[in-house]
This record gives structure tokens, C-alpha cells and sequence, in this order.
């Protein structure tokens, strides 16, 4: 059966403070899992898709992953929904696509965990932290398999390790990942510099929707690309020792620069964005996203007096299309939705200051 | 600025300025045409199309030179013509089956990388488990050897003679235990 789609009060990890939450949102970690003796979902039929959909939602309920689990089927969700849940880095848009068998399963109402069944492979089992701390997402992610596997035969060879449906993933089928934010970075133009060195450390840069989307607001997300060939341990140390530090520290010096060197035209920006927030009649979702990043900015670095960091946050969510949809209560066509946005951004901002 | 879609009332929010046939044509139009008209599009390539434009291309190579175009996978059916379209397999199978065309695209797409040494399955892979480490101290070993670090190296050595010899000194089989069955 089909729960109600949790409401706004969950993505605890956008609402929390975690470690170095003044550039690290979020650390996520994504298992890719299939089970033995079933075609993978790009090639099984309708039958089998909810077969493996059955299994699974048997043994998550048996294996007690969480103290409150809701499951959506989300070929019986309403398009509204199901993108609300792309919005909250729950499922992928593959996932919200198409009308064959597969699922959600989330922890409720936190949504540290969410497992994705029949994504591209039968289980995406991803578990999200509040800030920097990759290591506590992974030990969460791993107790879940752990307790999935007891209960269910995963595609497994002694040479490959975990067996995907892309070639890519094969091995601990694990991808390692943090939200960061780089205004100063972005606004000093060093952001070039970052996305090289990345690259030169084998990992990727995407954006804020992850695989295949573009960079809005100054949100980064920068993930592990191979997976074959060290433990899990070691991905996951390396991203939380090496890669994450050293780019929150280019950050951070970034930030102190424009603060020591350009405090003005700094001030400017800011209270420019702050200012379009408060006054806009018209909103896209991408300009609120670029404004909120820069009063974000504002805020941390002291420029800003208010609004409350926590306001921004949930409006960073808030304005997204089908969380403003899900707020206004009604189905909006896009025009009607950049007047609802910049409504909802005045009052919201107007409340807190 | 309206859409410039005809019947369309919505605010235009995508803009292109063509130089066509030394002519400049300009069109604004809403986010929901400029997708139906094709205006948007996704610009950054998915792993996905970065397999099949990049790496698949070789794989074609491989199993033409191998004169195996037309194997097809036991398990689900699928083909390396297939495979390279979508860039991804069909079961679990497919790796035993399209073992040498995967091969050097594995290695290829995992930095050299060729065998697993991570997590395995507690209560289907104690095999596994042995396997993995044995092969850890085998990566070990090539890097304390690299290093000059001979009395480290002999320390592995000995550990993995003692994994080996307590596993028949064979590697374990290429293939996933597709067959282990599905009951929770």
C-alpha cells in the first residue's frame, strides 16, 4: 500500500547543522545492489520487476532497517510527488520516470535512508548525513545491506565484487558523495581550478540533481567514479580526509580573500540578491536558487545580519516546482508558479527578518 | 516577453539567436515549449553516453576481432550489439558470458583496476571474503616489493600463502552465484 509522500518537516540532512555545514550540506552514500537469479531491471518484464519489488519490500520489513519505514510505489504517485522526492535527493529522476514496477523505501520522517528498487540496478540503498561526514553515511548505508543481505542473494563474483547493470559501477558498487557549496569560489572564477583538480583525483563534479544535471546556486557535487579496486573504507576515507578538506579549505580562503580584498563589492552582491528576494514579483526556480546561494553566503560570512540560515535553507527546498506546488496545495502551470515563488520567498524572508 | 509558441501565454524564458543561411533568426520561447520544439536539451552526457560514445567503441573492436558478434548471453539474451547501444547488461551472466569484450572495459573505465578487493556478501560470500583478501595482499605485496620494503613483503607473502593454501591455492571462479536461488 501507498503511504502519503512524508511532508515538509523531513530532509533532516538540509536542516541540520553538521560538520563544516558553511560549505559541506550533505554527505551521501549510494549502494548498488541486484539479486541473484533475476535479469536486471533494464531487461526483465513487468512480472519480474515486481517480483524483485516484492522480495525486497519483504525482507526490508522483516530486517527492521529503520524504526519507521514507508514504502511508495511510484508508478501510483501523482507526477507532483514523485518529483518532490527527485527534489529531495530521495530517488533519481530515472526512478520518477516511466510506469513499470519499482519503488521507495524511506526511513520517515528523518529520510536518512531511502533504498530505490528497480533504478537501474534492483537496489539503490542510499544513506544521507547533515554536513561533512561521509564516514557515518557509509557505516549507515553498509548496516542496511548488511541486513538486506541477510535476507536476499546479491549478484556477487569473487573477481568483480558486486555485479551492476552498468559496467561502471561494478566492484564495491559504491559511489561517495557531498553537496558542497562554492559561492566564493564560483565569484573569485577559481572554480575552474577546483573542477581540475577533481578530475586529476578521479572524481567528478555534477550537479545539484547529481548525474546529468547542470550547476544552479553554486551547489557542487562531487562523487567517486571507479569503484573496482579499493575497499569501500578507503573510497570513503579518501573523500573525508583528502578530496572534501581540501576543497572546503580553497573555499574558505576564497571566501577570506573577498572578504579582506573586496568586502564591498562582496557587501553589493549580497545585499543585491537579498534585496530581489525581498522585492520580486517574478521568480524562476533557478534565479531563487543563485539569490538563496549568494544570502546563504551572506549570512555565514557575517555580511548579512539575518535572515535565519535555516529559513534560506528549507527555501532552497522550498522553492524547487513541486515543493511549491506541494506548499501552495495546488497544481500551477510554470508562469503561475514564478508569481507563487516570489510570494512564498517574500513572505518567508519577510517572517524571519 | 510572451512565448513566442503560437497560443501560448506563458512568460519566454529560453532564448537562441541563429545565424541561419547569413540570416539572424531569434526565438524565445516558455521552458515547456522550448522542450517540446527541441530548443532544450540535456547538454551534459549521462555515464551512460560517455560509455557508449567513448569506451563502447572499442568494445565493438574486441569482439569483431575475436569474430564473437553474435554471441548472445545465456542468462537474459543480450548481445554486445545490444550492450553498446545502451551501455548496460542484461543479468548477471553477462559478465561470464561477454567476460573477454568486458574485460578491458572494465579495466579501462576503473583506471586499470581488474579485480574487486571490497565488501563482500557475509553469508553467501565466505569464499568471496578469503578471495577479496588474498587479492588485497596481493596488491599489498606488489606495492611493499615497489616500496623495498622486503621484511613487510614477506610478512604478506607468508599471510597469503596461508589463505591460498586453505583455499586449494585456486582463484575463485569468474562467475556470480546466479543460481543460489531467491527466497528471502
Amino acid at each position: 500500500m501507498n503511504a502519503p509522500v512524508p511532508n515538509e518537516s523531513g530532509a533532516q540532512w538540509l536542516r541540520s547543522d553538521g560538520a563544516e555545514g558553511d560549505v559541506v550540506m550533505s554527505s551521501r552514500v549510494r549502494l548498488a545492489r541486484n539479486l541473484a537469479g533475476f535479469p536486471f531491471p533494464n531487461a526483465a518484464d513487468n512480472e519480474e520487476r515486481q517480483d524483485v519489488l516484492d522480495l525486497v519490500t519483504r525482507a526490508a520489513a522483516g530486517a527492521e532497517l529503520a524504526p519507521n519505514l514507508v514504502t511508495l510505489e511510484l508508478a501510483r504517485l501523482p507526477d507532483v510527488d514523485r518529483y518532490a522526492l527527485v527534489e529531495r535527493h530521495l530517488i533519481s529522476k530515472q526512478l520518477a520516470h516511466g510506469d513499470a514496477p519499482r519503488a521507495v523505501i524511506l526511513s520517515s520522517p528523518d529520510e536518512w535512508l531511502s533504498v530505490m528498487i528497480n533504478e537501474e540496478d534492483h537496489l539503490r540503498i542510499q544513506a544521507i548525513h547533515a554536513g561533512l561526514d561521509v564516514r557515518a553515511a557509509h557505516t549507515a548505508a553498509d548496516a542496511v545491506d548488511d541486513k538486506l543481505e541477510s535476507r536476499i542473494d546479491y549478484a556477487y563474483s569473487n573477481e568483480l565484487g558486486y555485479l551492476t547493470a552498468c559496467p561502471t559501477n561494478v566492484g564495491a558498487g559504491i559511489r561517495v558523495s557531498v553537496m558542497l557549496h562554492l559561492p566564493a569560489l564560483r565569484l573569485t572564477g577559481d572554480i575552474d581550478k577546483v573542477r581540475r583538480a577533481v578530475k586529476d583525483m578521479k572524481h567528478t563534479v555534477r550537479g545539484f540533481y547529481g548525474e546529468g544535471s547542470d550547476v544552479v546556486g553554486d551547489f557542487y557535487q562531487i562523487s567517486n567514479h571507479t569503484t573496482l579496486g579499493k575497499t569501500e573504507g578507503e573510497i570513503v576515507d579518501f573523500m573525508e580526509t583528502q578530496l572534501a578538506p581540501t576543497i572546503i579549505g580553497y573555499e574558505r580562503k576564497a571566501r577570506e580573500k573577498m572578504l579582506n580584498a573586496r568586502r564591498t563589492h562582496l557587501e553589493d552582491k549580497v545585499h543585491r540578491a537579498f534585496g530581489a528576494l525581498l522585492h520580486a514579483r517574478l521568480l524562476t526556480s533557478d534565479e531563487a536558487l543563485e539569490k538563496l546561494s549568494l544570502v546563504r553566503f551572506g549570512v555565514l560570512c557575517g555580511v548579512l545580519k539575518g535572515p535565519d540560515p535555516r529559513v534560506v535553507n528549507d527555501l532552497i527546498l522550498l522553492t524547487q516546482p513541486a515543493h511549491l506546488q506541494r506548499v501552495s496545495g495546488r497544481t500551477m502551470e510554470q508562469g503561475e508558479r514564478t508569481v507563487a515563488r516570489a510570494s512564498l520567498v517574500r513572505q518567508r524572508l519577510g517572517a524571519a527578518t | 516577453m510572451k512565448c513566442d509558441n503560437e497560443g501560448c501565454e506563458n512568460e519566454a524564458t529560453v532564448h537562441e539567436v541563429v545565424i541561419r543561411n547569413g540570416k539572424k533568426v531569434e526565438r524565445h520561447q516558455c521552458e515547456q515549449c522550448a522542450r517540446s520544439t527541441g530548443m532544450i536539451q540535456h547538454v551534459s552526457p549521462s555515464a551512460h553516453e560517455l560509455l557508449a560514445k567513448v569506451i563502447l567503441p572499442q568494445a565493438k573492436e574486441i569482439a569483431e576481432g575475436a569474430g564473437q558478434k553474435r554471441i548472445s548471453c545465456p542468462g537474459c539474451g543480450m548481445t554486445i550489439a545490444r550492450f553498446r547501444q545502451h551501455g548496460l547488461l542484461g543479468c548477471a551472466e553477462c559478465y561470464t558470458a561477454f567476460a573477454q569484450q568486458l574485460g578491458p572495459l572494465i579495466e579501462r573505465a576503473q583506471e586499470g583496476a581488474t579485480a574487486h578487493i571490497g565488501k563482500s556478501p557475509k553469508r553467501t560470500g565466505g569464499d568471496a571474503a578469503r578471495h577479496n583478501r588474498a587479492a588485497a595482499l596481493r596488491r599489498q605485496l606488489r606495492e611493499a616489493v615497489s616500496a623495498e620494503e622486503y621484511e613487510r613483503a614477506a610478512r604478506i607473502r607468508d599471510e597469503l600463502r596461508t589463505i591460498e593454501n586453505a583455499n586449494g591455492g585456486r582463484r575463485g571462479p569468474h562467475a556470480p552465484s546466479a543460481d543460489a536461488g531467491n527466497e528471502p
